[in-house]
């Protein structure tokens, strides 16, 4: 505010005032105001679909959350939000380049399928082994995501029919196929799953009270890291943003799209061959007919609840996770547990309604500031058309809709006004 | 004085999707590629001996099963028409088979068809809150969608059909079906025929034979929607309104369209496609509501609209063709299958012959080549595994993608978040 209401004044631009990753309360309560909203909601909705059925939800929420934070109950969440955070940072290296993976679910069956019969076919020191196998996974998931990539660059396919049919392709044809004793599994017992990976192969765990938790959240942890580095501190990361924010402007830039294109696929199926791998290096050890399906489409909902945020996503993953394991004692009660599964799939409309929401909030609020300094400018004798207005101050929004509400769209929009503004 | 200069180009984008080409091909051309199938077909089946390509039984098979796909297909395209992408018609179509199943328990079948579309409306509604009014990316709304459609669905089983005779959290009770009929007359003569085992007679009386008998009223109300949904949308003021939403909203609302009341009505409307798709599979293919019995359908419907260029004969064409292997899976799999492989590699070989003709030698000499390895497969194996079969859909939608995706024409704005107002 302070800076905008002077001229703007090349020699005392201060590129740091404009970085974007500057601390910012205002938009800081923004971004934070969305998934409490969304939080909020689903608990409100929830609470008037048990009121109508007939149970008290408030004897609902306080028994999950008594059940959810038992020892036991810990350590699986940890377990399982392990996963779900790698499948949230597929989903999300996809995201900030405005490519949608939704093929995670089959590239890391995929690749988990493939990465336990290689595991269990080679003898090898406890490291190299797990190293092995993970790289393995990690090779096939990009690969399967790889195909994606290539149609879209190559032939123009676009990636969310492309991927869909791939799920359906790997997860319910190549892995069924494969899981078959004709091809790689072996019958144990009347159970069909691939031979178990020998315990070098297997990944050290944590013993805590509740139980042991998957060493391989060190993992999730690091590739968290990793995400975050890549992306926010380093050339291809901001080439990926960018061309994410305008392919068009990336080109003129310098970027290669279409290399961009394939790399970020590459990643995402890098990353999504390693959502099956805790649960495969630290509990089954095998593929089998009960591997979980559909965390592929879990870490959709947790990166947009997480909002592709490093950070955001953990929290995320972990909410989700608790949902998952805390319903167990809703049966208990008498109360069908699937409002769980209800409450998840509002949370994730009520965030992608809210995020619109405060970011047409945030859109206006900044119209005001920006009109307010323009404002400001042409009592002081600069005219509306020079070339300073919005120089340094003004962000992408500003400068699109600046225009929009100032030029002569007026007789074909009744309803322009409330477009820009109203939200 | 930005007015003046956009006038001449108003015109174009209401211009641009009602082009000649978008009717029915001639009904000649259609009807000559049938005859080439079916011969191919006929072939096949003398070859190898898979009496199941042209039978009657798999004929109904194809009918049975390709009508929620086709069903699937016009909710995406109505949505599509009007430039909102609908990836959560699968969420939408849960809602219909669970809807559905539920009101059939207990009322007429009649009454729980009507439940169906209104739950895959409601589906449908809610989509076009999130995309249309709120401005949500298309595909994160149908995501959250197939998050929610069975979640919902599953709720309601646990609350309502637990208990009751047959139900659960994952099944519901039996419900009331709808009637069947079989063409007097016509059925029995076909039948006859179709067991001379007379080349390509017999064939056509098993194909045609199928489609005659034992047939759901509620098929005939679906089929009966391709044509009409092609009147609607291309023969009407409506129709070319809720297109030109989809091909330039801003041009739309311009020449007066109000261009939110239409995405929301295409929406709506694609909701109840979806639906109704969804009870058929509850109501006509089974006779109860089970957990996952869409199994992907939804996406296939996407695939065949694909395939058939947003448009709905080709859309028909594509959910036959997906149904029709689907039902050789069903009768004597491995073996119908495998046969299909033979008449694959004899299509690619007339294919090639007509591109020679055409002059195109490269395209001739691809297809001879797709041909001749299709062939190689077919005499080396002796069976195609059932889950390959089971991808054929996904893959034929790839391979049409990927080799045709030059033709293939969506409609302009389709997926792009529209705000009213927003035309510069």
């Amino acid at each position: 505010m302070p800076a905008a209401t002077s001229r703007f004044d090349p020699r005392r631009f201060d590129p740091r005032r404009f970085d974007p990753r500057r601390f910012d309360p205002r938009r800081f309560g923004l971004a934070a105001a969305a998934p409490v909203m969304a939080f909020v909601i689903a608990v409100l909705l929830s609470s008037v679909v048990l009121l109508i059925a007939g149970h008290p939800p408030l004897t609902a929420f306080t028994d999950m959350i008594s059940y959810g934070t038992q020892a036991e109950s810990v350590v699986n969440i940890l377990n399982k939000s392990s996963g779900y955070y790698l499948s949230a940072v597929a989903v999300a290296i996809g995201f900030r380049m405005s490519l949608f993976n939704i093929g995670v679910d089959g590239q890391y069956r995929v690749a988990a399928m493939i990465a336990a019969v290689i595991g269990a076919a080679v003898t090898l020191p406890a490291p190299l082994h797990v190293l092995l196998i993970i790289v393995v996974a990690v090779v096939v998931g990009a690969a399967w995501a790889g195909i994606a990539g290539l149609l879209k660059v190559y032939r123009g396919v676009s990636e969310v029919i492309s991927t869909i049919m791939l799920n359906y392709i790997g997860g319910s044809s190549l892995v069924p196929w494969m899981l078959t004793p004709a091809v790689f599994a072996v019958l144990n017992n009347n159970i069909v799953k691939t031979p178990d990976i020998p315990t070098s192969g297997w990944f050290p765990g944590i013993t805590v009270p509740g139980g042991e938790i998957y060493g391989f959240i060190v993992i999730s942890a690091l590739v968290g890291v990793g995400y975050w580095f890549l992306l926010g501190r380093t050339r291809f990361g901001y080439d990926l943003r960018a061309t994410g924010k305008s392919e068009p402007a990336a080109q003129a830039s310098g970027v290669d799209v279409k290399r961009m294109v394939l790399w970020s696929m590459l990643l995402s199926g890098g990353v999504a061959g390693l959502v099956g791998l805790p649960l495969l290096l630290g509990a089954t050890h095998s593929y089998g007919q009960d591997f979980p399906s559909g965390i592929g489409f879990v870490g959709i909902g947790i990166a947009l609840l997480g909002r592709n945020n490093p950070i955001g996503m953990a929290f995320a993953s972990l909410l989700w996770a608790f949902l998952d394991q805390s319903n167990g004692i809703l049966d208990l009660d008498g109360i069908p547990k699937e409002i769980v599964t209800i409450m998840q799939g509002t949370i994730v409309v009520a965030v992608v309604v809210a995020y619109e929401v405060v970011r047409r909030i945030g859109v206006a609020g900044e119209q005001v500031r920006v009109a307010a300094a323009l404002g400001g400018e042409a009592s002081g004798g600069t005219p509306p058309d020079g070339t300073g207005p919005g120089g340094g101050t003004a962000p992408a929004t500003a400068g699109g809709t600046a225009p929009a509400t100032a030029g002569g769209t007026a007789p074909a929009t009744a309803g322009g006004a409330s477009g820009t503004g109203a939200a | 004085m930005a007015t003046t200069a956009q006038r001449p180009v108003l015109p174009a984008p209401g211009a641009a999707g009602s082009g000649p080409r978008i009717a029915l091909p001639a009904w000649g051309r259609v009807l000559a590629l049938l005859g080439a199938v079916l011969f191919i077909l006929a072939v096949t089946r003398s070859v190898s001996g898979a009496h199941d390509l042209t039978s009657s039984g798999a004929a109904g098979a194809t009918l049975r099963l390709a009508v929620p796909i086709m069903l699937a297909g016009l909710s995406g395209l109505w949505s599509e028409r009007a430039g909102v992408v609908n990836i959560g018609l699968e969420g939408m179509m849960v809602l219909g088979t669970w809807a559905g199943a539920y009101v059939a328990v207990d009322h007429s079948w009649w009454w729980g068809i009507l439940a169906g579309i209104a739950g895959g409306a409601l589906g449908g509604l809610l989509h076009a809150l999130a995309t249309v009014t709120f401005g949500v990316d298309h595909i994160v709304s149908g995501v959250a969608l197939n998050l929610l459609g069975p979640g919902i669905a599953r709720f309601l089983s646990a609350l309502l059909f637990t208990g009751r005779p047959g139900g659960g959290v994952t099944q519901s009770p039996q419900v009331n079906q709808p009637g069947t009929f079989t063409v007097p007359g016509l059925a029995p003569a076909l039948r006859s025929v179709e067991e001379k085992g007379w080349f390509l007679v017999s064939d056509l009386a098993g194909m045609l034979g199928g489609l005659v008998t034992d047939v759901s009223w509620v098929t005939v109300f679906a089929v009966a929607l391709v044509p009409l949904t092609l009147f609607v949308l291309w023969r009407t003021p409506f129709g070319l309104r809720l297109r030109s939403c989809g091909e330039n909203p801003h041009a739309a609302e311009s020449l007066g369209v109000n261009v939110y009341r239409y995405k929301y009505a295409a929406v709506v409307i694609s909701g109840g496609f979806a639906g109704l798709g969804g009870a058929f599979l509850s109501m006509v293919a089974s006779n109860y509501y089970r957990e996952g019995q869409t199994g992907g359908r939804g996406f296939i419907g996407l695939a065949a609209m694909i395939f058939g260029n947003w448009r709905p004969g080709g859309l028909l064409s594509g959910a036959a063709l997906f149904g029709y292997t689907d039902a050789l899976q069903l009768r004597q799999g491995e073996t119908s299958v495998h046969a299909l492989l033979l008449a694959l590699a004899l299509g690619l070989a007339a294919f090639a012959v007509w591109m020679v003709v055409r002059r195109r030698f490269v395209a001739a000499i691809a297809a001879a080549l797709a041909g001749a390895g299709t062939l190689a497969v077919y005499l080396l194996s002796d069976s195609v595994p059932q889950q390959f079969t089971s991808a054929t859909p996904y893959v034929m939608t790839l391979l049409v993608l990927a080799l045709a995706s030059q033709r293939l024409r969506m409609p302009k704005a389709d997926g792009q978040v529209y705000r009213r107002g927003s035309a510069g």
